[in-house]
């Protein structure tokens, strides 16, 4: 017939009209959060000035990155401090969390025994042990670290035990049957399996960290960023404190994609192949 | 070490079972049998399935035999060493293909050459032979989830052939399956088994199935599950689908139905 070779090619035209629109959606989608972050941004910007709001008030977000850069050191010497805290309680926060989960898994009385008093503890506010632990710790890492890696443990822990025991007990008796022994078990299944929890759990942790860093700052503290931003605040340099405030925000996105960089060399996702 | 050939003749070794039992303990307290006491004896080589309804105990017997279960009493015997732990002989295919989704075709098909403390090198070359075998020859680094399941079966059977047993469980290993797909892993199955004739303990609740893999089939009761038929089935090999409405075929189904009939799991209709 010859109509044959029509339908063909308009499928074939279907097809191309579809990948299209396709591309067109995914830059579409791609653009619309920095877009709508410009636009907040621009009318902080023109929003300032028309409000006739001093620099003491809040000052414009072109303002805060040219302080930045004026002050690139101040704030870098002050980063590299608090982030060193959040590393150093987060690296504990993650041995130790995982370590815990691990025993409350293979131990029924070690669960039973810790597992009520971690919940307890986790009611109570951490921040507000800060100025006790300046009190037992001083005011130089110690309590900072501390505080960081206390509010990094307990998600760890968290994720961790659900990740052990959500794995399907068939595939245990998978390689029991094959003769591997519980370490072999551990390694080789139990361990890959809760992976991708450990690190849900890392991330949250991660997060938890910066901020424990910077409240131990802002209680006592002689440098690091929270200490840089409550000096600002004293003395009516908003500015600086806005400045010491994107760092911040900064430096617990830079630490989680740092996490989240790990996770992808390590975990391998269900749906990452196609 | 080289393999003359993927399919080379494995030493099937023989099972004892010898009143074995299995009772579970009940959170109030009372026991449920799941199994009165089982008396069978399979030769090295056998092709046998046990077929019963859900809840027979037959799966729990095959998890006995692999050492994942202990007896409440009896023995169970593989190559004349009692059974207290996962033989090294034997290799066991579930109902789920239970794949690791992190590992790929080949890393899974070498987990327990990996678990044995074999050199994986070794058995590079029978993995990809026993995959081609099962019409997955270039599949090798494809994962888990980008396999149909009948493909992930296959996969699963070829993990548990890659360290060459001498017994092969298999429970219920086609049951997830869609009926096309299992008739052609029940007709591949056979052509394997036909050049390996190693020993296979086969659970089914299919007596077509059972019928036309086994050499003898075992017929169990409801529970607890007790031995009600062990017939043996003199049909030479291979078995094709023509085999399937042949008169001594129909037969031995018929025999097997009558015994579900009998019990109440099927009704006379």
């Amino acid at each position: 017939m010859s109509s044959g070779p029509v339908p063909q090619e308009s499928t074939e035209q279907a097809k191309l009209r579809r990948r299209r629109r396709r591309n067109v959606q995914t830059v579409v989608e791609s653009l619309a959060a920095p877009v709508l972050s410009l636009m907040l941004l621009a009318v902080w910007q023109l929003g300032v000035p028309f409000l006739g709001l001093s620099v003491f008030v809040l000052p414009t977000p072109l303002q805060i990155i040219t302080r930045i850069g004026s002050d690139y050191h101040l704030l870098a010497g002050n980063s590299l401090v608090t982030l060193f805290e959040t590393l150093a309680g987060f690296a504990i926060a993650a041995a130790t969390g995982i370590a815990t989960a691990f025993a409350i898994f293979y131990s029924r009385i070690f669960e039973r025994a810790i597992y009520p008093l971690l919940v307890a503890l986790q009611t109570v506010p951490k921040v507000a042990l800060a100025p006790l632990l300046v009190l037992y710790l001083g005011y130089d890492f110690a309590p900072k670290c501390f505080l960081a890696f206390l509010l990094a443990y307990f998600p760890i822990v968290i994720a961790t035990v659900v990740g052990l025991q959500a794995l399907d007990k068939s595939i245990v008796d998978v390689v029991r049957s094959m003769g591997a022994n519980e370490w072999q078990t551990f390694f080789k299944i139990r361990l890959p399996a809760a992976l991708p929890n450990i690190f849900g759990g890392l991330k949250v942790g991660i997060s938890l960290a910066v901020i424990g860093a910077v409240i131990g700052e802002y209680v006592a503290a002689e440098r690091g960023l929270g200490y840089l931003q409550l000096q600002a605040s004293s003395q009516f340099d908003t500015t600086l404190s806005f400045a010491s405030l994107v760092i911040i925000s900064l430096l617990g996105v830079v630490t989680f994609w740092g996490i989240e960089f790990l996770e992808r060399k390590v975990v391998f996702r269900r749906e990452a192949a196609k | 070490m080289t393999f003359a050939s993927p399919l080379h003749q494995l030493h099937g070794v023989g099972v004892t079972i010898k009143d074995v039992t299995k009772i579970y303990e009940m959170r109030d307290g009372n026991e449920l049998s799941a199994l009165d006491p089982i008396d069978l004896t399979i030769s090295p080589g056998e092709f046998v399935a046990v077929v019963g309804p859900s809840g027979c105990g037959k799966s729990t017997l095959l998890s006995m035999i692999a050492g994942l279960l202990p007896v409440s009493s009896g023995a169970i015997q593989i190559d004349s060493q009692n059974v207290h732990r996962p033989h090294p002989k034997v290799g066991v295919v579930f109902q789920s293909d239970l794949l690791l989704y992190w590992r790929n075709v080949i890393d899974n098909i070498l987990l327990p050459v990996e678990i044995k403390g074999w050199r994986r090198a070794d058995y590079m070359s029978r993995a990809g032979e026993l995959l081609e075998q099962v019409g997955l020859k270039g599949f090798e680094k494809k994962y888990p989830n980008e396999l149909s399941g009948g493909m992930r079966q296959r996969v699963s059977i070829c993990r548990a052939l890659v360290q060459e047993p001498g017994l092969l469980l298999m429970d219920e290993p086609f049951g997830a399956l869609d009926a096309l797909t299992r008739e052609q892993m029940i007709a591949d199955l056979q052509t394997m088994w036909i050049h390996l004739k190693n020993t296979v303990i086969f659970i089914t609740h299919s007596i077509e199935e059972a019928v036309f893999l086994a050499d003898r089939v075992i017929v169990m009761s409801p529970r607890p599950g007790r031995i009600d038929l062990d017939r043996r089935i003199e049909i030479e090999r291979p078995r094709g689908w023509k085999t399937r409405i042949e008169p001594r075929f129909v037969a031995y189904m018929t025999e097997i139905r009558n015994i579900f009939e009998s019990r109440g799991v099927l009704s006379k209709d």
